[in-house]
């Protein structure tokens, strides 16, 4: 599967992304400048976390309307699948290709800690490789998480499956006191419509050896890997 | 035409930057304050050659990026409007 991890001016989990996709999942993987359109050569496209042009306006305000996420739509209706973690959740928002809005943690704390999540949704390219209720181990690291969305955007994302992670005790319970910025529902990720975009607060690519504490966050790339093995849905593109 | 667009937080979001704010001048004995929102003015110099074509001009730039309105509300001010306080003014 070939990867695209996206740079911004700003970006900081690039090198991270990178690394992982090249020397622990052993992926092809390429940088992509922000004004970067040309997305054809690419499966999966990576926005990683940071503070894309200083996170000026808002949180992924500018990257949201930036070429290469302005070529999104088309990479996506060519079949390919981004995911994005942190600023790259937060940009996915502001460029509307995931419904809702990231603010500022309700307790006005910047929070980098590790948490727990519960998998809602593993019929999904980035979760099949996931039990239904399993819990994962990732860290966050952000100021401006806490998930928001009108009461009927909340009820759609359940009712079609679309909330993939929400903030759990280490037992799987959803609770107020796991939720570490006041996010809606305790969400923490979530996947369009299609099924194609999943954004999520959590750095997965920082849960990926054992060395650095956990590698709960390789499941998501394994379970791209398995979409491309078990459907050949890539080997069609 | 210099435009001021006024961008804040829709009512009932609740304004965590704003509670800490009135927290902090509760602190310093301004406990009449009953309640404090922050916003954000955004000052727009457009080339137009009319106060309504710079207002839906500037009001196109809100929707699109200026302001986002899942969690925003935004106004649009036109300098010739006599409610507006020229730049440096204390009100």
């Amino acid at each position: 599967m070939r990867f695209g991890v996206v740079v911004f001016p700003g970006t900081w989990s690039d090198c991270d992304f990178h690394y992982v996709i090249s020397e622990v999942v052993k992926q092809p993987v390429k940088y992509v400048w922000h004004r970067d359109r040309n997305l054809a050569d690419l499966d999966c496209v990576v926005l990683p976390g940071g503070f894309s042009y200083g996170d000026y306006l808002r949180a992924g305000a500018v990257a949201g309307r930036s070429p290469v996420v302005e070529a999104l739509p088309e990479f996506l209706a060519g079949g390919g699948l981004v995911l994005g973690s942190c600023n790259g959740f937060q940009i996915l928002c502001e460029a509307g290709l995931l419904p809702g809005a990231l603010m500022r943690n309700e307790c006005l704390q910047y929070r980098c800690q590790s948490t727990s999540l519960l998998v809602e949704n593993v019929d999904t390219p980035f979760t099949r490789a996931l039990r239904p209720g399993q819990v994962l181990t990732m860290p966050i690291s952000h100021g401006e998480g806490k998930y928001h969305a009108e009461p009927e955007t909340l009820r759609a994302l359940r009712q079609r499956h679309q909330v993939v992670f929400r903030y759990a005790t280490a037992a799987g319970q959803v609770t107020r006191a796991a939720n570490p910025n006041g996010s809606a529902e305790n969400i923490a990720g979530i996947i369009n419509e299609e099924g194609t975009v999943l954004g999520l607060m959590p750095h997965p690519e920082r849960a990926a050896e054992s060395a650095i504490g956990g590698t709960d966050g390789l499941q998501i790339f394994h379970s791209l890997l398995g979409s491309l093995v078990e459907d050949g849905t890539f080997t069609k593109r | 035409m210099k435009v001021r667009v006024l961008v804040r937080l829709k009512p009932g979001i609740l304004d965590v930057q704003g509670a800490a704010v009135q927290r902090a001048l509760g602190g310093l004995g301004f406990g009449d304050v009953r309640e404090l929102r922050v916003g954000k003015l955004i000052e727009v110099e457009v080339d137009a050659p009319t106060a309504e074509r710079a207002r839906a001009r500037v009001d196109e730039m809100c929707r699109r990026l200026l302001a986002n309105t899942i969690l925003e509300d935004y106004t649009i001010e036109t300098d010739s409007a006599e409610h507006l306080a020229p730049p440096g003014a204390v009100r």
